[in-house]
């Protein structure tokens, strides 16, 4: 192989990106309790920090130069041992650093180990330190599992893995029993969505006989053979059905409607854990994911629509939730809901390069307002806060945390999408993408509406963002622990700083192409760098088109200027009504005109109230009545102890015959003599029956009970004469079986029982019909 | 070859402990104990001697010993392992000494007869996962019985005559039904080749008319559904589990359902593939229903070992699903999740039994926030938990994998003369897929009323966590849960020659035609109804999607 020198201690060098932090994990989680809270720290932020390190070196080291090589889709891959095998099924547990896991393992491994950085100061209070920890590595290595997977299991390894670490964390604090509830919740939703990955998967393997990424993006060329536009469903390609289920597993994962209820209760965890997970990288594996199967993806123009159309109802539904929160993290947990709708409609218009660009940037800006948030409800608990995350309680915090207030801002700026921060360059690409896209089949106008959905949302975006930044650092403080907050330590803020910066810079790379201005080639190096490991067309029978439209300059400059004044706009409806403390128009307007979506908003459109009538109440239903009807009463107490009673009965009356006394016996021996008699006295009449055997006749007799004994006679009369018949020899029929020629018979035949003891006779007689010519 | 003793021997050293203990003083209550301790103890090291003969790319039997036992009815004493039986084997040999340790508080009266059962219990078990003839099978099946009717006769809890005689007679039924299949079995084949055995390898040899089979194996599939315990027939299982002591239930969980999954591959499909062949859909929909019925009915207990019992009948669902899939990953699958059912569902009984010592109760309204006190045990749980959740990289997701894989995948091998084998394969798989979010849902909701929310009840306040010995019975068994997580390969490799030989043993067997009884391969074989189909069914894969 060609990077078997990249080893260090027998492993691949790719394997020790996830396996640093789950070493660190494993150390701290098991025996961490007995360290100090300094061990336990350096132990954390040293396992991420060197993943970070080695991440830095494999992607700026040999995978630059297969880069320029032109092998960045190839990129790394290196086998670790093989996982099962069984039969046809090989699964090799294998990493791949390509062009695309390597924008995903830096952005992990570096915001991981500032968000690492900064629990120490945020957990600094938390008994359970050790635990905290072990469990924020254990996620950063599962979430590097997930992304450096070569083939769809090792990454559900990942994917469920994140999700369990997301588990515990959400219910850290376990105690309290609402957040327990929103760590299971967060769980069973992610595992509704998990199921439709598998799914996905199982058809994935079912058609192609494989799970490797590479091997089956292979299948899609035609020197494998088209697995993935064969027919399924109707007329739909097997690529629309895989597609979709795994898209569910992806909303589940990446907080899509219907499945992103979990986002919001997941707030209940630590807000790095926020940060980290809820944010910047877990709840991007969805679009990851879907941009690693883009060659899937691009094979089936259906998939695609459910894709953007499922992305654009979320960016939508969640930017209009926003509103209302009263909660700093809820407000930020809807803003990442529908940040990842845009980058979902970004991967449903076949932009791959804006979905991950957004991703990127939204880690950057995201992960310093969550941080951000934390810094300032650790200022409100220091001030003596209770509920340290309702606004309603802040304002004026600019004078008490100038650099959370300062990096808040930014990342506010970045967010709403204004030039020239990140957040203006990734958002703008994705708008100008649906605005541009026209993908064979779409309906011409479906890329319009997805832009002009995208910029209501952005709108909406700019708006709550900002009434919360207002609400937040503005005005006068409307509590007194507003008023004793305090900015936090630098352990908390250097890391904002950071953030704050990469926030504002980190844009430039991912610019637009122009034809009339040339632009430095770093400035597109994103699209170039992703190129190799996205599908570049379109995939069909008929043959392979670019999936994205090329826009003239004087379009996507105009694109441009829409967008940032859609986000200016916004910026300045919030500062109106919100810019000193919110106003008294607010009130007037969510008391008039506005007071059912007021309500609406507030009440996330009562999807929780929906699922808890229609779902989760007839769930319980169901097992309990499946459990008490079928089980109890149906099989158990019908069937099973049924016929336990009936063979009791039978028992029972069997027992009243054997209970000891003489006298019952013996009445028992008299009746059941008296019915022996009875039966044999019973004597049935005899008869005789006759079948035709071709031109003969079989006659047998039927004695009845008793007359016929061994002793008795018996003799046929044939012509119903009265007078018993002999054969051909002279002598009387006696057999009781016999067989003659049908001419001898008569139209009646007589059977003639004599007993030799009783000296009873008796006579049979029959009138004999024979079929057909006879 | 060598190493013909081992499995004798592992028979024998739990019985003769058994002789030994009932000899000792009644009164000597840790003599029993540490009795049973040492001896199961020294048949598991002896048992790890099966992986030094054991030839893992050979698929027949191995270490075959083979004595005649009864000769005017030719019954032999014979035994030997092959892939499939070498791991269950191994788990219960596991299994015992864990469960020996970890419940050596809990009995309180009659040790020595305690110590016995086991031992007997322990000797029947292996008897019948090794036992390559049908009569000695029959023996061990029952000898199995007993002991577990004790066990939750004597140390169980408030009804427990009520369960341990629904146990007995429910599985008597199924057994006698069994004893009547064998008889015919045994007659037929006896007339057909002239000489009367109950080896199963010349049983097995043996082709009855489909009518005969249909009935045999309907009979040997009850005994063997009720052991599963396949639904409807589970309900012996949740009083079982309930009323017997933690060792029992254990014991029951980890290894004695295995039996009904063990002996459809062992000895109904083998001895009656057109039969299978017949009640495959049946079972298979059956397994189906008893997944997701299973999960649902969990979910509605309060009684926590009520719960894991019914998640057996789920999980055992998949075993049954993947074996009657008959794809190599399903079989494969289906004795993987075995192994991994035994050791997670025994550590869920083991906790349980660990938090029965410290409370007496087992309703989960008693507990809440006993991370807090016992954060080892809560850690420890919560890996087991999750294995029998089938998280990846833990044992159970292997199986579950597999098994839903195999189903999935089923429609493109169905022998030719079955073109119906199973009816709509990736439905089923996809059915059997939300398995997957009910697991996650009823278990998670007993992790969390047990070890989440407020310490507010007052008899939880001064719970220890895990003791030594109770930490000695844990980490092996989340080792394990590990290993077969991570490392499945080295297991489904051992098992792969095997499950490959079954396989096109019964492929072979399953397309002979229909006729009087006679030898397999004996009749000349009259073509297929549809030429074709054998050849047209692996490239255009039908089933589900239509």
């Amino acid at each position: 192989m060609e990077y078997a020198n990249l080893k260090f201690a027998g492993l691949p060098l790719l394997a020790w990106i996830p396996l640093l932090p789950l070493l660190g994990a494993f150390i701290n989680l098991t025996i961490g309790r007995w360290f100090s809270r300094g061990t336990v720290h350096t132990v954390a932020i040293a396992a991420v920090a060197a993943s970070c390190g080695l991440s830095l070196y494999l992607v700026f080291g040999p995978l630059w130069t297969a880069f320029k090589a032109g092998n960045g889709g190839v990129g790394i891959y290196q086998q670790v041992y093989t996982w099962i095998e069984v039969g046809g099924l090989k699964v090799d547990l294998a990493f791949r650093l390509d062009t695309l896991s390597a924008v995903m393992i830096l952005i992990i491994t570096f915001v991981g180990t500032l968000i690492h950085i900064y629990s120490t100061g945020y957990m600094a209070h938390d008994p359970r330190f050790g635990a905290f920890f072990g469990y924020l590595n254990l996620f950063t290595g599962a979430m590097l599992i997930l992304v450096l997977g070569s083939n769809m299991l090792v990454m559900f390894i990942g994917w469920e893995g994140v999700g369990l670490c997301s588990f515990l964390l959400i219910g850290f604090w376990y105690e309290r029993e609402d957040y327990a509830t929103a760590g299971r919740k967060a769980f069973v939703v992610n595992r509704i969505g998990d199921f439709c990955f598998l799914l996905g998967m199982f058809l994935l393997f079912w058609a192609a006989k494989t799970l490797d990424f590479r091997e089956l993006s292979m299948a899609n060329s035609a020197t494998v053979g088209p697995v993935l536009v064969e027919r399924f469903w109707g007329g739909e390609r097997l690529a629309a059905a895989a597609g979709i289920f795994l898209f569910i597993g992806a909303c589940g994962k990446s907080a899509q409607l219907p499945l992103f209820v979990w986002l919001p209760d997941a707030m209940a965890g630590p807000t790095p854990v926020s940060a980290l997970i809820h944010a910047a990288t877990m709840v991007t594996a969805g679009v990851y994911m879907v941009c690693r199967l883009s060659f899937l993806y691009s094979a089936s123009t259906t998939a695609l629509i459910v894709v953007s159309t499922v992305g654009l109802l979320t960016a939508l539904a969640a930017a209009f939730m926003a509103f209302a929160q009263t909660d700093l993290k809820k407000v930020l947990a809807y803003s990442t809901v529908s940040q990842l709708g845009f980058m979902f409609v970004a991967a449903g218009t076949g932009n791959w390069t804006a979905a991950i660009f957004h991703v990127g940037t939204h880690a950057f800006f995201k992960a310093c307002l969550f941080l951000g948030a934390g810094s300032v409800m650790h200022g409100m608990e220091h001030g003596g806060s209770q509920t340290p995350g309702d606004i309603r309680t802040m304002g004026g915090l600019r004078k008490h945390m100038p650099i959370t207030r300062a990096t808040f801002m930014v990342s506010c700026l970045a967010i709403a999408g204004i030039f020239p921060f990140s957040g203006f360059f990734s958002k703008d690409e994705i708008l100008a993408g649906a605005f541009l896209v026209h993908p064979p089949g779409w309906p011409i106008w479906y890329g319009k509406i997805l832009w002009f959905g995208l910029l209501i949302a952005a709108l909406g975006t700019a708006f709550y963002m900002w009434r919360l930044y207002f609400l937040v650092f503005s005005g006068e403080e409307r509590s007194e622990e507003a008023k004793h907050a305090h900015e936090s330590p630098p352990s908390m803020w250097a890391p904002l700083v950071i953030l704050a910066t990469l926030a504002t810079i980190a844009g430039f790379i991912g610019m637009p192409h122009l034809e009339g201005i040339h632009l430095p080639s770093w400035s597109h190096g994103l699209a170039s760098w992703l190129a190799p490991s996205t599908a570049p067309t379109w995939y069909g029978p008929e043959g392979g088109g670019a999936i994205m439209g090329h826009g003239s300059d004087g379009t996507i400059l105009g694109l441009m200027a829409v967008a940032l004044a859609i986000g200016v706009i916004g910026i300045g409806g919030a500062w109106m009504l919100y810019g000193k403390g919110p106003s008294r128009s607010v009130d007037k307007l969510v008391e008039g005109p506005l007071a059912g979506a007021y309500e609406a908003s507030k009440h996330k459109l009562w999807f929780d109230e929906i699922y808890e009538a229609s779902i989760v109440k007839p769930f319980r239903t169901i097992a309990t009545g499946l459990f008490e009807i079928v089980d109890r009463w149906l099989i158990d107490t019908v069937a099973v102890n049924g016929t336990a009673y009936v063979i009791g009965i039978f028992g029972r009356i069997s027992r009243w015959f054997q209970n000891g006394q003489v006298q019952r016996y013996l009445a028992g021996l008299v009746v059941g003599a008296a019915l022996v008699f009875f039966l044999a006295s019973r004597k049935a009449e005899p008869t005789f029956s006759y079948e035709v055997d071709g031109d003969e006749l079989v006659l047998k007799a039927d004695a009845g009970a008793g007359l016929l004994t061994k002793t008795s006679k018996l003799k046929w009369d044939l012509n119903g004469d009265g007078k018993a018949d002999q054969d051909a020899s002279g002598a009387f029929y006696t057999e009781p079986e016999i067989r003659v020629r049908i001419g001898d018979v008569g139209a009646r035949v007589i059977l003639m029982l004599e007993d030799p003891v009783t000296r009873e006779n008796k006579q049979v007689s029959r009138t004999i019909e024979l079929p057909g010519a006879y | 070859m060598q190493g013909q003793f081992i499995l004798p021997l592992i028979l024998g050293l739990p019985l003769l402990g058994a002789i030994l203990v009932m000899c000792t003083p009644r009164a000597e209550a840790s003599l029993h104990k540490g009795m049973g301790l040492g001896v199961t103890i020294i048949t598991f090291l002896v048992s790890l001697l099966v992986l030094r003969y054991f030839n893992p790319r050979e698929a027949g039997m191995q270490l075959v010993f083979d004595v005649e036992w009864i000769p005017g009815l030719g019954a032999h004493f014979k035994t030997g392992i092959d892939g499939i039986s070498i791991f269950l084997v191994l788990l219960t040999t596991l299994i015992v000494p864990l469960t020996l340790l970890g419940t050596q508080k809990s009995i309180e009266k009659h040790s020595r007869e305690f110590i016995a059962a086991i031992l007997v219990l322990e000797t029947g078990m292996l008897g019948a996962f090794v036992a390559l003839d049908v009569f000695l099978f029959y023996v061990c099946w029952e000898v199995m019985l007993i002991p577990m009717y004790l066990l939750i006769g004597i140390w169980g809890g408030q009804r427990r005559l009520y369960a341990s005689i629904k146990f007995v007679i429910y599985t008597m039924v199924g057994s006698l039904l069994m004893l009547v299949a064998i008889f015919y079995l045994y007659v037929q084949a006896g007339n057909v080749t002239g000489v009367y055995t109950t080896e199963l390898d010349k049983l097995s040899q043996v082709a009855l008319p489909q009518s005969a089979q249909f009935w045999c194996f309907a009979a040997f599939a009850l005994a063997f559904a009720i052991k599963v315990p396949l639904f409807p027939l589970h309900t012996w299982l949740p009083d079982a589990h309930v009323e017997a002591p933690t060792a029992g239930s254990v014991i029951l969980a980890s290894v004695l359902l295995k039996f009904g999954i063990y002996g459809f591959l062992r000895f109904a499909m083998p001895l009656f593939p057109h039969g299978a062949a017949i009640w495959a859909p049946v079972i298979a929909i059956l397994a189906v229903v008893g997944i997701i019925y299973g999960a649902f009915v969990a979910f509605a207990q309060d009684d926590v070992k009520k719960l894991v019992a019914y998640s057996s009948v789920s999980h055992m669902g998949f075993c049954a699903l993947g074996i009657f899939a008959l794809t190599a990953y399903g079989i494969s699958g289906s004795i993987y999740a075995m192994l991994s059912h035994g050791l997670t569902t025994g550590g869920l009984f083991l906790g349980i039994g660990f938090l029965y010592e410290r409370r007496h109760t087992r309703r989960l309204a008693e507990y809440g926030g006993i991370w807090k006190q016992m954060p080892i045990f809560a850690g420890l749980y919560l890996i087991i938990v999750m294995g029998s959740a089938g998280l990846p990289a833990l044992s159970g997701f292997v199986g579950e994998f597999l098994t839903i894989m195999g189903t999935f995948n089923a429609g493109d091998t169905f022998p030719a003369n079955f073109p119906n084998y199973l009816p709509y394969p990736r439905l089923l798989g996809a059915l059997a897929a939300t398995g997957v979010i009910f697991g996650a849902i009823y278990l998670l909701y007993m992790f969390q009323k047990v070890f989440f929310g407020k310490l507010d009840k007052s008899r939880n306040g001064h719970l220890k966590d895990l003791s030594g010995r109770e930490l000695a019975v844990f980490i092996p068994l989340c080792l394990g849960i590990f290993l077969l997580g991570v490392f499945p390969r080295p297991f489904l490799r051992v098992m792969e020659p095997s499950v490959q030989k079954f396989m096109s043993d019964y492929r072979i067997r399953v397309q002979e035609p229909d006729g009087p009884a006679h030898k397999y391969g004996a009749m000349t074989p009259v073509e297929p109804m549809n030429p074709g189909a054998a050849d047209a069914a692996p490239a255009a894969p039908t089933g589900g999607a239509q």
